[in-house]
C-alpha cells in the first residue's frame, strides 16, 4: 500500500506550516529598485563621477560585509541585498566629486562597524549608511561639503563648485537663493527636479517621490514615518523659518532642499533602526522633524536631517518600550 | 453591507477549491475504531467495557470523571478487542478502546423526541451532556460546561461560528450548505438552553452558498441573524469572531460569557440537533480530506476512532509527493508521525501536504524589526519583540509584553519575512516561563 511505505518519511514539525513568499532580501532588493529613479537622475546631473562614487560605496559595503562574516565565522549573507542597499544609500548621500578613499573608508565604517560589529542585520542602533555619512562628514568636512554645480551634459570635466540651496539660505537667506536660481517658481521647480547642488542622490525630490509612492504600494513603508517628518518640518519651517518673525517661513524650500527626501523616505524608515509600533514610528518622525529644523535654523550647519536620524535612532528602542502596541481585550491605563 | 472583521490578520491563499464542491461522503466502515477515551479538554474517561463484551453503536464506553469531562460512544458495532494506549493528534498516547467492526451498524437504542423543543432548559443541557458533544471547531472543551455559566455572568448572544478561516477546510462550509436547517435547529436549541433571544452565524465570504442557505433556514426567525464577514484569518477564533459580529471585546485573560457571548462551532450545532432531536450521541463527524498529496480530496463523514489512514485511502491514496500528514488546518494543525492516529471529536481536517505546499521550511535569520507581525497580530501583540525575549532566554522579560494573551494562532510567524519561528519561541517562553 502506498500510504504505508511512505509514512516512515513524514515530516513532523509544529504550526504554522505554511510561510507567506515575503523575505528579506526581497525587501532589500525592491527597496534598491525603488532607488533607482533619485540615483538615474543624479548620474544625468552629476554625471559619471556619481557612479563612479556609488560604485565604491557599493563595493566598499559589500566587502566589509563579507569581511567581518568571515573573520566572525558566520554566514556570509551578501544576498541578502542589505550591505548593497545601505553602500547604494550612503553612494547617494556623497557628493559626487568624493575622492576615491571618501566612498571607502565610509562604507566601512558603516557596514563593519556600524552594522557587523553590533551583531548584523536586525542589531544595530544606527542607520549603517548615515553613520558612515556621519564620520565622513567630521573627517573630511571640506570634500564633503564641496559640491559642483549639476550640468546635465556630461561635458563639465572641471565641473564648478557651488554651495547647495540650504547653504546658500544660511549664508545670504531668501535674497541669494533667488539671486543664484532666478524667480521663486524656477527655484522650486529646480528643487522639484532636481537641478541643484548637493548630495548626488538627493537632489531630484520627484524622483524620490515616485520611488516612496513605489514602496508604499508595495507596502514596504507606511506613511506613519514621511508624514509626521515632513509635516513637522514643514510647520515648524513655516513658524520659525522666516525673517520677518513668526509665520513668514518657507515650508516649500524646506521640503524640496537638502537631504530630508531622502532622509524621511528611505533612511528614517529603516527598519532596524526606526520603532516598530505605529504610533511610536509617528513620535520618531515628530521628533526627526523637530531635530532637522533645529538644526538648519539654529545650529551651524546648513543641514540637519543626517544628524536628526541618528539622534532619533538612539530613541527606537524606548519609544517602542513606552509606546507599545494596544492589547486587544486590555484597556490603554492597564497596560504597563 | 460592509463586512464584519476585526484589526490585523492575513489572507493566506485559502486552497478550499479543493474539496469545497464536494458534497460529504459517508467513509467506509473501517474493520477497527480506535476510540481514545480523552478526546476532550479535562479529566479523561474511564472505561465502562472489557475486552471480549459486545457493543452497538452508541453504547457508551467510557464515562465522565469529572464535571469538565465528556462521555465517550461506540462508533460501531461490535467486539472490544482490546484496551490500549493510541497517539493522538498532538503526539501523545492516551488510552482508547479498540473494537472490532462487524459490519452490521446496529445501534443501540436512542430515544426519538420529535418535541424536543417542548423539553425544559435543564432537560436539553442534559442530552448534550449525555451525548458527549465537545467543541469540534478542535478546541474540544466540553459543550455542556460551556452552557452552564455561572449566575453573574449573564449570556445575551450566541454565536454559531461558520467563519472557517483555517485554509483548505471545508467540513463546516459542507454542513451549512447540506443541512442548514439542522445547524439553525441547534442554535435555537442553545439558545434556549442559555435563555437568549439574539442568536448569529458568522460566515467568511468566501462561502456565499452556504451564506444563502443559512438565510433560507434562518428566514422564518426574526432573532437568529446570518452574518458576512471578511475573508480573514484567524476570523473564526472566538475573540476575533465576538468583536466583529458584537463589538464586544472579550477582555484580556478573559472568556466570552464575559462579555455575555457563547460561541460554537456549526459541527457542534449540528450535533446538539441530532442529540436534542434523535438522542444520538457524538459518534461520527465530518471531517476535510485535502491537501495536493490526496488524489480525491473530498468532505467524509466518518466514525470516531477511524485511523487517518483509512480516510486517505478512500480518498485515493497518497498522490503527488507527500511531505508531511496534517490533522487540521495548516495554520494551528498538528503534524502526524504515524497514520494510525484515530480520528476524534475534533478532528476537522486531514491535510496532505506536498514538498511545493508544505513552505515552512529553511532557515530562519535575525529579527530586522519590520513590524509586520506587529501589525497583524489579531491581539495587538508585539511577537517580534517576544520572539527576540525568548531566543535570548530573557523569558520573564515576557510577562511585560503580556505573552499571555497570545492564543497561538501563527499569524506572526506565518508573514515574518526573516521566516522566525515566532510562535514557536512564544511557547517556549511561556513553558518556561517563572509565572
Amino acid at each position: 500500500m502506498a500510504v504505508a511505505k511512505k509514512e516512515q518519511e513524514l515530516l513532523v514539525t509544529v504550526s504554522p506550516h505554511i510561510r507567506s513568499d515575503e523575505t528579506v532580501s526581497r525587501i532589500m532588493w525592491t527597496v534598491s529598485l525603488s532607488l533607482l529613479p533619485a540615483f538615474v537622475l543624479g548620474v544625468y546631473f552629476f554625471g559619471p563621477k556619481a557612479v563612479y562614487v556609488t560604485a565604491l560605496c557599493i563595493i566598499g559595503s559589500l566587502f566589509s560585509e563579507w569581511l567581518v562574516q568571515k573573520m566572525t565565522g558566520k554566514e556570509v549573507t551578501l544576498s541578502d541585498g542589505s550591505a548593497f542597499l545601505t553602500g547604494l544609500l550612503l553612494g547617494m548621500n556623497m557628493p559626487a566629486s568624493a575622492p576615491f578613499y571618501i566612498p571607502l573608508v565610509s562604507s566601512f565604517v558603516a557596514v563593519a562597524i556600524t552594522k557587523q560589529l553590533f551583531g548584523g542585520i536586525g542589531y544595530n542602533i544606527f542607520n549603517p549608511a548615515l553613520v558612515g555619512r556621519a564620520f565622513a562628514l567630521i573627517t573630511w568636512p571640506r570634500a564633503m561639503t564641496s559640491w559642483i554645480e549639476p550640468t546635465a551634459a556630461f561635458v563639465g570635466l572641471d565641473a564648478k563648485t557651488t554651495a547647495t540651496p540650504l547653504g546658500l539660505l544660511k549664508e545670504g537667506g531668501m535674497q541669494k537663493l533667488l539671486e543664484v536660481f532666478g524667480d521663486k517658481t524656477s527655484l522650486y521647480m529646480d528643487l522639484l527636479l532636481g537641478h541643484r547642488a548637493g548630495s548626488l542622490g538627493e537632489t531630484s525630490v520627484i524622483a524620490l517621490l515616485i520611488g516612496g509612492a513605489f514602496l508604499l504600494y508595495k507596502r514596504y513603508i507606511t506613511w506613519h514615518i514621511p508624514f509626521s517628518f515632513l509635516t513637522t518640518v514643514a510647520v515648524l519651517a513655516w513658524v520659525f523659518g522666516g525673517k520677518g518673525g513668526l509665520f513668514t517661513g518657507d515650508p516649500l524650500l524646506h521640503l524640496l532642499s537638502g537631504g530630508l527626501m531622502l532622509g524621511a523616505i528611505f533612511m528614517a524608515t529603516d527598519y532596524v533602526t526606526c520603532p516598530s509600533t505605529r504610533t511610536g514610528q509617528v513620535v520618531f518622525g515628530i521628533g526627526c522633524g523637530l531635530l532637522t529644523i533645529l538644526i538648519r535654523l539654529k545650529a551651524g550647519y546648513p543641514e540637519g536631517v543626517m544628524f536628526a536620524i541618528l539622534l532619533m535612532n538612539c530613541f527606537a528602542p524606548m519609544i517602542d518600550r513606552n509606546l507599545k502596541s494596544k492589547v486587544f481585550g486590555l484597556k490603554k491605563e492597564a497596560q504597563k | 453591507m460592509a463586512l464584519l472583521t476585526f484589526k490585523g490578520g492575513v489572507h493566506p491563499p485559502d486552497h478550499k477549491e479543493l474539496s469545497a464542491g464536494a458534497p460529504v461522503k459517508e467513509a467506509p466502515s473501517p474493520s477497527q475504531v480506535l476510540i481514545p477515551l480523552s478526546q476532550h479538554i479535562g479529566a479523561p474517561c474511564k472505561c465502562t467495557v472489557q475486552i471480549g463484551q459486545e457493543v452497538k453503536k452508541g453504547d457508551l464506553i467510557g464515562e465522565p470523571t469529572g464535571f469538565v469531562s465528556a462521555p465517550v460512544h461506540s462508533s460501531v458495532s461490535g467486539k472490544v478487542v482490546a484496551l490500549m494506549d493510541v497517539p493522538n493528534a498532538m503526539g501523545k498516547m492516551v488510552p482508547a478502546v479498540v473494537i472490532e467492526n462487524n459490519g452490521k451498524e446496529e445501534w443501540t437504542q436512542l430515544k426519538d423526541n420529535p418535541d424536543y423543543m417542548k423539553l425544559s432548559p435543564e432537560e436539553l443541557k442534559e442530552k448534550v451532556k449525555d451525548a458527549g458533544i465537545v467543541g469540534m471547531g478542535g478546541a474540544t472543551f466540553p459543550t455542556h460546561v460551556k452552557l452552564s455559566p455561572p449566575k453573574e455572568k449573564p449570556i445575551d448572544v450566541v454565536i454559531i461560528n461558520g467563519a472557517e478561516c483555517e485554509p483548505y477546510l471545508t467540513a463546516d462550509h459542507r454542513l451549512m450548505v447540506e443541512t442548514p436547517s439542522e445547524v439553525i435547529e441547534g442554535l435555537k436549541i442553545l439558545m434556549k438552553i442559555l435563555g437568549v433571544n439574539k442568536g448569529y452565524v458568522g460566515i467568511e465570504n468566501n462561502k456565499p452558498d452556504a451564506i444563502e442557505k443559512m438565510k433560507g433556514a434562518a428566514s422564518g426567525e426574526s432573532n437568529i441573524e446570518v452574518v458576512a464577514l471578511e475573508v480573514k484569518y484567524p476570523q473564526g477564533a472566538e475573540k476575533m469572531l465576538i468583536k466583529a459580529i458584537t463589538d464586544r471585546e472579550v477582555p484580556a485573560g478573559g472568556l466570552p460569557m464575559d462579555v455575555g457571548v457563547v460561541v460554537q462551532n456549526v459541527g457542534t450545532a449540528l450535533a446538539i440537533f441530532e442529540a436534542c432531536r434523535y438522542g444520538k450521541p457524538l459518534i461520527e463527524r465530518v471531517v476535510t480530506v485535502t491537501g495536493r498529496g490526496v488524489k480525491a480530496p473530498g468532505n467524509l463523514r466518518a466514525k470516531i476512532g477511524t485511523p487517518v489512514r483509512e480516510l486517505i485511502d478512500a480518498c485515493g491514496g497518497f498522490s503527488g509527493n507527500p511531505v508531511k500528514v496534517v490533522l487540521g488546518g495548516p495554520m494551528m494543525g498538528f503534524a502526524q508521525y504515524t497514520l494510525d492516529v484515530p480520528v476524534a471529536k475534533g478532528t476537522s481536517g486531514v491535510l496532505v501536504m506536498t514538498e511545493e505546499e508544505h513552505t515552512a521550511k529553511g532557515k530562519f535569520g535575525p529579527c530586522i524589526r519590520c513590524g509586520n507581525c506587529i501589525d497583524v497580530c489579531p491581539m495587538g501583540l508585539m511577537p517580534s519583540l517576544l520572539s527576540i525575549f525568548a531566543e535570548k532566554g530573557f523569558y520573564d522579560e515576557t510577562k511585560d509584553y503580556n505573552i499571555f494573551d497570545c492564543f497561538e494562532c501563527g499569524t506572526c510567524t506565518y508573514v515574518c519575512p526573516s521566516k522566525r519561528p515566532i510562535v514557536q519561541f512564544i511557547r517556549l517562553a511561556k513553558s518556561l516561563i517563572k509565572r
